[in-house]
């Protein structure tokens, strides 16, 4: 009988191989990328919400450095962009101070500002999503909700990354008042986790790098990784982001999203 | 304000919680460029002062205790140094309400050149030019959040009077504000119970408020009076109501901003208006910075015999963000009377952190009226450059 299956499967296998080779030859490097975007996106369903202490380590390209922390809850939020808020402890100056965001895919974010000094929560206009978080190399686009739809994708190959192998896709933001031309970016193909992001400015020059580090999984399911630089390749300045620490499904809901929660944020 | 501290702390260590002590202190240099109008008013004036606060929280977060104290020791003007409990207050979150007991403050409004709409604190006058400062308020606030927004109630069981500069200090009228005699128009004075009612929601791209006050004015007349041979201004604070409605709108990067009042008072009923727009530019030039334009119209039915400066007026601003470590911003502004050309006021604020922990803002304002009748008159000569340094803990 041994003999008898080997040949089926001897037979079957180049059968098969075609069939999958055939497949992938008639996905465009456009349909891939998207798939690829909506199988991220897929796996990191169902999170909740989280709540974690951070530290933004600013550097500038002489070395100096400076160290910001901040609390942030975060929401996910179905059939919408997710919700988040922080809350800043340092600098003591802008202790208290609160942002909330309400991500959207399409439409632009919803964002506040609260100012304890003032007492005073203030409207951001978000189309300018280009400008700096805090003084950081992160821009405000950046802190939002990774989303299917903010982009238009293309595979552009596969290589392989610190002995993993990745996807490299090109996203471009379908919003036209992104501070980026593109970005490609380096997905594992184990897990579906970012591990370098390349953002290039309007002009289409090369502007920011973001590498990720240390990613860990919580609930047996959700990659977060614990460190994530972004440097800035036209100026040398850069920016650390570190998760201190970071706990899932902590029953958070929208109340504490809203704009009371900001006022009474500590 | 020793035994409140004390009674907070207790509290505090009754419930195992843990304090935390944090606030600020400061030093300011005042410089004014021109010589005094009146005798016994100085060219510098020294200032220092110190703002503790206290916070625990208990009942796993769903409780919370907070003071906030506040002192300045003025150099020149015996007014000007004074203490007050800025915030002492119990919060109780719940489910869909809060439920705020004690002295706190409360912002309410949109707009960046007035604060129409924003009546429930007294401004501490003797702080700041800018009447952004504020004493703290005796107040029970529930606020119930809903779907279609939130509504707070206040109840306000005692007044406070507005603060002055005294004799020996500037940006002050040219005769006495008796701040030892007021007069109020309800014969309760300052426990007249004052009360509120706040309706706040937002409709996606739209920030709505509407709200109604009942009780005493916050801004007092001052009405000339004989005091042994002397003439004396003695703060009046008559009875009002007031609608208030304030309108934010996001259209891009512009925000529309509106505040609109309508005040009823044993003088008559009055209507006053604030409205403009700010449009802000990111990384101009390629740099970084953000650069924000500001403009707004200011409005009072009550026109020529308005006790307020802004009758019809416009404001035209910039705002710089540096978008730097430091946090560096730069705002420039400048109001124009439009039925007199010789009023108008010019303000430069600028401030920046040298470290972690401390920070220089320099503050600059100049005055111009002409007219006896224009209340920037008592103040033409009060030109003046501040530089302070604030020290965060």
């Amino acid at each position: 009988m041994k003999p008898n299956r080997l040949t089926l499967r001897s037979l079957l296998l180049p059968v098969l191989l075609s069939l999958v080779f055939s497949n992938v030859q008639a996905q465009t490097a456009e349909e891939k990328g998207l798939a690829i975007a909506k199988e991220r996106k897929a796996r990191d369903r169902g999170w909740g919400d989280t709540q974690a202490d951070m530290s933004m380590i600013l550097r500038t390209a002489h070395g100096q450095e400076t160290e910001r922390k901040m609390r942030v809850k975060s929401l996910e939020v179905m059939e919408d962009g997710d919700k988040g808020l922080t809350i800043f402890d340092q600098p003591r100056d802008v202790k208290g101070t609160a942002f909330l965001n309400f991500s959207h895919p399409l439409e632009p974010d919803d964002q506040w500002m609260y100012l304890p000094a003032l007492k005073r929560v203030k409207r951001i206009a978000s189309r300018n999503k280009s400008g700096p978080f805090m003084g950081s190399e992160f821009a405000f686009e950046d802190m939002s909700s990774f989303e299917v739809e903010k982009y238009r994708y293309r595979y552009l190959r596969d290589e392989t990354l610190d002995g993993q192998t990745m996807f490299v896709v090109e996203h471009v933001p379908v919003d036209k008042y992104s501070g980026y031309s593109k970005m490609v970016a380096w997905v594992d193909q184990a897990h579906y986790r970012p591990f370098k992001i390349e953002y290039y400015d309007r002009k289409g020059d090369l502007l920011k790098v973001l590498t990720m580090y240390d990613y860990r999984q919580y609930l047996d399911k959700y990659w977060r990784p614990q460190r994530a630089e972004m440097y800035n390749e036209q100026t040398g300045k850069s920016t650390e982001m570190i998760t201190h620490n970071m706990t899932f499904r902590t029953g958070l809901s929208d109340s504490d999203f809203d704009k009371n929660s900001l006022k009474r944020a500590r | 304000m020793k035994y409140y501290v004390l009674g907070l702390g207790l509290l505090a260590s009754q419930a195992g919680a843990t304090m935390e002590v944090t606030g600020s202190a400061g030093l300011e240099q005042r410089y004014f460029l021109q010589d005094a109008l009146y005798d016994g008013q100085e060219r510098g004036q020294l200032s220092m002062f110190v703002a503790p606060e206290l916070y625990t929280e208990f009942n796993e977060g769903y409780d919370s205790l907070l003071f906030k104290g506040y002192a300045r020791i003025d150099q020149r003007d015996s007014e000007r140094s004074h203490v007050d409990i800025r915030e002492l207050l119990w919060l109780h979150v719940g489910d869909d309400w809060e439920l705020r007991t004690g002295i706190s403050k409360v912002f309410w409004g949109q707009t960046e050149s007035l604060h129409l709409v924003d009546v429930i604190n007294q401004t501490d006058a003797v702080e700041a030019v800018d009447l952004e400062d504020k004493l703290g308020q005796p107040m029970v606030n529930l606020s119930l959040i809903r779907d279609w927004g939130t509504t707070s109630f206040f109840v306000l069981p005692y007044f406070r009077e507005r603060t002055f500069a005294g004799m020996d200090g500037r940006l002050r009228p040219a005769l006495t504000v008796d701040t030892d005699n007021p007069l109020y128009e309800s014969s309760d004075e300052e426990k007249h119970v004052d009360w509120a009612v706040r309706w706040q929601h937002t409709l996606g791209d739209w920030d709505v408020g509407l709200s109604y006050f009942d009780g005493t004015a916050r801004e007092p007349e001052l009405v000339l009076q004989d005091n042994d041979g002397q003439p004396v201004l003695r703060p009046y604070y008559g009875q009002m109501q007031q609608t208030g409605l304030d309108v934010l709108a996001v259209m891009g990067s512009w925000l529309l901003k509106f505040e609109g009042i309508h005040r009823n008072t044993r003088d008559g009923d009055y209507m006053a208006a604030v409205g403009g727009f700010e449009y802000t530019q990111v990384g101009v030039f390629d740099s970084v910075y953000d650069l924000g334009f500001l403009m707004e119209y200011q409005y009072d039915e009550r026109d020529e015999l308005a006790p307020v400066p802004s009758q019809n007026d416009l404001m035209v601003g910039t705002r710089i963000a540096f978008n730097d470590i430091d946090g560096t911003t730069v705002l420039i502004g400048y109001v124009q009377d439009l039925d007199h050309s010789d009023s108008y006021t010019g303000f430069v604020e600028a401030s920046s952190r040298i470290s972690d922990n401390v920070k220089w803002r320099l503050d600059a304002w100049l005055f111009s009226g002409d007219t006896a009748t224009d209340p920037l008159y008592g103040i033409r000569r009060d030109d003046f450059v501040q530089l302070s340094l604030e020290y965060f803990f």
